[in-house]
């Protein structure tokens, strides 16, 4: 059956076919034997066609029919283990290959842990996913079954033609110039479908992104009766895809009878020229007979190596995105602080233990240093890509339990600073300390572990509610979830779900509203005990009067740890210690509520709402 | 399913018919060639008929230029058929789409929505393409081939009857095993991608929980599901190329036993032999076709049942209901309206809501997160249907105007709104596709856009971008207000439209609104007290159900969730 022809091509064939092969690591064994039982499986197929001319002639025609039973068992055990063969090999194979992938789909996904944040602004999620999807399925085709059956239709292309020269060299010739202009009507043949493939991915592209427009949009055309001239523009590049496709697809589909059919007129041709030969008696009837069984099975095997060739190529291509992807450098993390439980002695010295009391430290080799939460940035300097500065020499200072608000416009490098504190990226320039310790230094796990945050854009996990909450501790118990759910004012839409906290979220939550997911972001940060909080538009979804309901279990949330929120709602922020007000990554004003407001500045712009944010 | 799937063909349906004719035809001629073959070598060689030899020879070059042809053609008339039915398909479903109702598209949600429309008819069309040739092919090889064996030799084309059903058997025998094996390995395959989507998505919180361990572990549970999964699925799938080398390489051999004895008698020639032989391949390959025929709709089934979902989904809202009849004032009223959103859902969003709005009045309606706001006006427009009681506009029942016109005369500013790719005066063409350039300036002005519209690189002719990512959130809803009120609608809904923008510049929308379009209805969903202060009604909304309804002054001093909304709101300077 005519496949889809792959017409993707590795940038370097050479590297990414060694990456593959070193990557297969002890499979490459099992590959060998693939490789050794491919060839009994075809070497048996071939002999056996070779041996149709002495049945007829040595045994058939002289009537000898005690040699006949001999030769014929003797076809039938060799075609036993052709059969057996072709069994084992199609069974390592699916095993070799599954295992193969199984572990490239582990491996990435490793990785993907471990690359940083900026790798993820960099690539669309689209792209990425598409690693773990298509890229991976054509590396999974290719070794499933492209594998094999290139060496198997190579060794039956050169053992077929091999027979024919042994058969009769003169009459090889013939095949020889019909398989030739064959391979040349291929590799046309590829070309131009590649062309109208391309064209066609084109057009494709142009329908997906009107219909994921439209699609995501629908509201607003419904609402403005803008579904006709919708339809006229998704008709006319609807349109522009069918005839692209049609195209591509009648070059691809036309391969297979062009050749079978260019076969026959080598096997007419063939046919003739061997009557002729056995007349010249240059070649007896036997001889012919089997001689023309191989002229027909010479064309098979030569598309479908032309054919595996592309499916191959196709996979390398594959395979050097994936790997491409695994050598990306991960996050850099060469801190050797870290955190650990410590209890508290009367002496004011510290313990290091293995149970929860609350109290934790930094610990450098031996010697212990109680987190209290202070952090401080001196001068930093960071742009994500060079020459775009975000934050331009910015120095701040948040004493431990106090509350720190960032204020000011979408672009003004608010998230940018809270995504420093923990690392997400690397600093130009100046430096973050935490407890007086260079953040750099501090091993970034637990540098994370001592800090939550809850971040503008809310991610729920497919689980039960209670699944999402317990993310923030995972061996926190049933209370315990209750508790949280408490503080952030959840537990009261949880219990009125049908199932309650056992509710299952799928897709992102997309079953719970905005404000709802929120809430359990905060609940699942409150669980986590953090000694330092995050909140980046932490209630940004919800009314001012819920706000207000949670007030008291953010206060609880807040007490003896130091907070850095971001708002754009400033009732959120007023009962801060310090106001930040960010301009163009500059801070152009510190200080609370009441003093911003008497220095009449920027904030009191805001405030009396003569200035729009965002 | 097939025939409705097939039923789009429509007016390609002559080009899967000629496709078909043509691939018969070239089988016929496939098959005449070994035939003259036979004859070649049996007559021509054996009495030594150089002429004989030449003109069968000549016959055959014929057949095999024939086969070319249709070949060539059956490959441009399969892919037309193939390419047109997915055409047709993905227009189909685009049509259905518009004829949703928002309840149908959130049934669906919108990526599935999207693979629908794409990869799922990419994958039936090229099936379509691409199946044709084996699904025609393989029976009439079939057919022509035993038919041909039989003509040679009766008494040795018996051994097909054993071998075919044998084959026959064995490949049904794997492909109804596969089937549910395919379908459980596509189940352990969703949990994979769910998986890493997620991680992607929400790579920020694993990263600040340190939570990749966790993660890791999650995956390593459906990766080597996966593993295990379709291992069996491939595992038994590929037997059928050992079962076909069994079965064949037995015939070769019965052929050769029975064949060899025959042609010592002299019942059989040679070239006959040679003859037969070449059928066994043909004919078990037809049979090794149909089962991967089979295999391959087994899995563009799973694609075509998504399709049909589509098809077979139904539009919630229709106007079996109108009649011609015009919104002329821009009066609303609910009386007693129950909503919500599934038939299913066991607690309503919306009950018992009864409100009247005059034409012209302003009307202010302000609650929680989850009250269902959005979902009450949504119904004005009939973007969603009351499920119990009436929506009125002008004393006329919502379902009794044409759709088109009722949506004409309600313009509404979404809370979550898009601009499409293109310039900004295409977007707000939108709202009246032959707008002049004084009637954009004027809703310009009204929208307050006339403020920003100067700092914009090429002003109205901008281009935005997918989803209107070159402007910022506040110009953005400013757009969206002046697109809606170029319509000149009797009604204009405004849903938390003004979020973003600044208490002053919304001040001034509010007046623009009031002093260049008196009698149009407003309708003002918003979160802070000051956008709905001067209305002439405002309703609180709170759990689906109507609070109170009073001015400002009226709500201050007697409702306690206006009070309390009005304190938070006052602490927080925005009013």
């Amino acid at each position: 059956m005519a496949k889809y022809v792959g017409y993707k091509r590795p940038k370097n064939t050479k590297k990414a076919l060694k990456n593959l092969l070193r990557y297969l690591g002890y499979h490459k064994w099992l590959l060998l034997l693939v490789a050794v039982l491919v060839a009994i499986s075809s070497g048996a197929n071939i002999a056996g066609t070779y041996l149709i001319k002495p049945v007829i002639n040595d045994y058939a025609l002289k009537g000898d029919i005690p040699g006949l039973i001999r030769i014929l068992l003797g076809m039938a055990g060799m075609y036993l283990c052709g059969v057996a063969a072709t069994f084992f090999y199609n069974r390592l194979m699916v095993r070799t290959s599954q295992q193969v992938v199984t572990e490239i789909r582990r491996d990435l996904f490793s990785h993907v842990q471990k690359l940083p944040l900026s790798y993820f602004d960099a690539h669309t999620h689209g792209e990425l996913m598409s690693r773990f999807t298509n890229d991976v399925e054509t590396v999974q085709e290719a070794l499933n079954g492209s594998f094999s059956m290139l060496i198997q239709s190579f060794l039956v292309l050169t053992g077929t033609v091999s027979m024919l020269f042994v058969l009769s060299w003169r009459l090889s010739f013939i095949v020889l110039v019909f398989l030739i202009g064959m391979f040349i009507f291929i590799q046309y043949n590829g070309k131009c479908s590649k062309k109208y493939f391309t064209r066609q991915q084109a057009a494709l592209a142009q329908v997906n992104g009107f219909v994921e427009e439209m699609v995501a949009g629908q509201k607003v055309e419904k609402v403005f009766n803008h579904e006709q001239q919708d339809l006229e523009e998704f008709i006319r590049r609807n349109e522009a895809l069918r005839q692209a496709s049609t195209s591509a697809l009648t070059w691809s589909g036309m391969m297979v009878p062009v050749i079978v059919s260019m076969s026959y007129v080598n096997y007419a041709v063939s046919a003739a020229a061997g009557g002729l030969f056995v007349l010249a008696g240059l070649m007896d009837l036997g001889s012919l007979a089997s001689y023309l069984v191989y002229v027909r099975q010479s064309a098979m095997p030569l598309n479908q190596f032309t054919q595996q060739v592309n499916f191959l190529l196709a996979a390398l291509s594959g395979a050097e995105r994936i790997f491409d992807m695994m050598e990306e450098k991960p996050e850099i993390d060469d801190g050797d602080v870290t955190l650990c439980r410590v209890r508290r002695n009367g002496d004011g010295s510290l313990t290091e233990c293995s149970e929860y009391t609350g109290s934790f430290a930094w610990k450098q080799g031996e010697e212990l240093t109680l987190l209290r939460g202070d952090v401080r940035f001196e001068n930093v300097v960071f742009s994500y890509t060079p020459g775009r500065r975000i934050l331009d020499g910015i120095s701040l200072y948040a004493k431990p339990g106090q509350k720190i608000a960032f204020v000011g416009s979408t672009g003004a490098g608010k998230t940018t600073i809270i995504n420093l504190i923990n690392r997400f990226y690397e600093i130009q320039g100046g430096r973050i300390t935490y407890d007086g310790i260079d953040v750099r230094r501090i091993r970034k796990a637990d540098l994370r572990r001592s800090l939550s945050m809850v971040i503008q854009d809310t991610h729920l996990f497919t689980g039960t509610i209670s699944d999402n909450i317990r993310y923030g501790r995972l061996n926190a118990s049933e209370e315990d979830v209750r508790e949280a759910a408490r503080i952030a004012n959840a537990d009261s839409f949880i219990r009125r779900l049908p199932e309650g906290y056992d509710t299952m979220l799928y897709g992102d939550g997309s079953n719970l509203s905005q404000g709802q997911r929120q809430l359990l972001a905060i609940a699942r940060a409150a669980i986590s005990h953090p000694p330092v909080l995050i909140l980046d538009e932490a209630t940004s979804s919800i009314d001012t009067r819920t706000e207000r309901l949670i007030e008291k279990g953010m206060d609880r949330l807040m007490e003896n740890r130091t907070v850095f929120v971001i708002a754009h709602r400033l009732s959120t922020v007023r009962n801060s210690q310090a106001i930040l007000v960010l301009e163009k990554g500059r801070i152009i004003e510190r200080g609370s509520h009441d003093e911003l407001l008497a220095e009449k500045g920027r904030y009191y712009q805001l405030y009396t709402g003569q200035f729009e944010l965002e | 399913m097939l025939r409705k799937l097939f039923s789009y063909m429509k007016q390609y349906k002559r080009d899967a018919l000629i496709a078909l004719i043509c691939v018969s035809v070239e089988c016929i001629f496939e098959l005449i060639v070994p035939l003259l073959m036979a004859d070649m070598v049996d007559v021509g060689v054996a009495n030594g008929d150089r002429a004989y030899i030449f003109e069968k020879g000549g016959w055959m070059v014929l057949c095999a230029l024939l086969a070319l042809v249709l070949g060539i053609g059956s490959a441009r008339f399969a892919a037309r058929c193939g390419q047109g039915l997915g055409a047709n398909l993905r227009e189909a479903q685009y049509r259905k789409l518009q004829s949703f109702s928002f309840s149908n598209i959130d049934r669906f949600r919108i990526p599935s929505l999207v693979t629908r429309l794409t990869s799922d008819v990419t994958v039936i069309q090229n099936s379509v393409s691409t199946g044709i040739r084996p699904l025609c092919r393989a029976p009439v090889m079939l057919v022509m081939a035993t038919g041909a064996a039989f003509f040679i030799n009766k008494e040795l084309a018996l051994v097909f009857l054993v071998a075919l059903p044998v084959l026959g058997f064995l490949l049904f025998e794997i492909v109804s095993h596969v089937r549910p094996l395919y379908a459980r390995m596509q189940g352990a395959i969703d949990p994979v991608n769910r998986i890493v989507q997620e991680n992607l998505t929400a790579i920020r919180v694993v990263k600040s929980y340190v939570r990749g361990d966790y993660e890791r572990q999650k995956f390593e549970q459906v990766n080597t599901n996966l593993q295990s999964e379709s291992e069996k699925a491939f595992g038994l799938a590929s037997m059928n190329m050992a079962a076909m080398q069994l079965v064949m390489y037995g015939t070769i051999l019965a052929i050769l036993w029975f064949g060899g004895g025959s042609i010592r008698t002299g019942r059989l020639q040679v070239g006959e032999l040679t003859g037969f032989l070449s059928y066994v391949l043909q004919i078990l390959n037809s049979l090794m076709m149909i089962s991967n025929v089979f295999m391959m709709l087994t899995r563009s089934m799973a694609s075509g049942r998504r399709i049909l979902e589509i098809m077979n989904e139904k539009p919630e809202i229709t106007e079996e209901k109108a009649r011609p009849v015009f919104v002329e004032h821009g009066a609303v009223r609910f009386d007693h309206v129950y909503f919500k959103y599934s038939k299913n859902a066991e607690e309503y969003v919306l009950s018992d809501v009864s409100l009247e709005i005059g034409a012209g009045q302003t009307v202010g309606i302000i609650g929680q997160t989850g009250a269902a706001k959005s979902t009450l006006v949504q119904l004005i427009p009939r973007l969603y249907e009351a499920t119990k009681g009436s929506v009125l506009v002008d004393g006329v029942p919502v379902q009794e105007y044409p759709l088109a016109h009722l949506r004409d005369a309600v313009a509404m500013v979404l809370q979550k709104n898009t601009l499409f790719s293109g310039t900004v005066r295409d977007n707000l063409r939108w709202g009246k596709e032959d707008a002049t350039d004084e009637e954009i300036g004027e809703a310009c002005r009204i929208a307050c856009v006339d403020e920003f519209i100067g700092r914009l690189e090429k002003g109205y002719d901008t281009d935005l971008g997918q989803g209107g990512v070159n402007v910022s959130g506040g110009q953005k809803q400013r757009l969206c207000i002046a697109r809606a009120i170029l319509k000149r609608p009797k009604v204009l809904i405004l849903d938390d439209s003004t979020s973003a923008v600044d208490t002053a510049t919304e001040r001034r929308i509010r007046e623009g609104l009031a002093r260049s379009l008196p009698d149009m209805t407003k309708i003002i969903i918003a979160q802070r007290i000051s956008s709905v202060l001067s209305a002439d009604q405002i309703v609180i909304l709170d759990d689906g159900k109507i609070n109170a309804v009073g001015t400002h002054e009226q709500l201050l001093a007697t409702n306690e969730i206006y009070q309390e909304i009005y304190r938070s709101q006052q602490e927080g300077g925005q009013l």
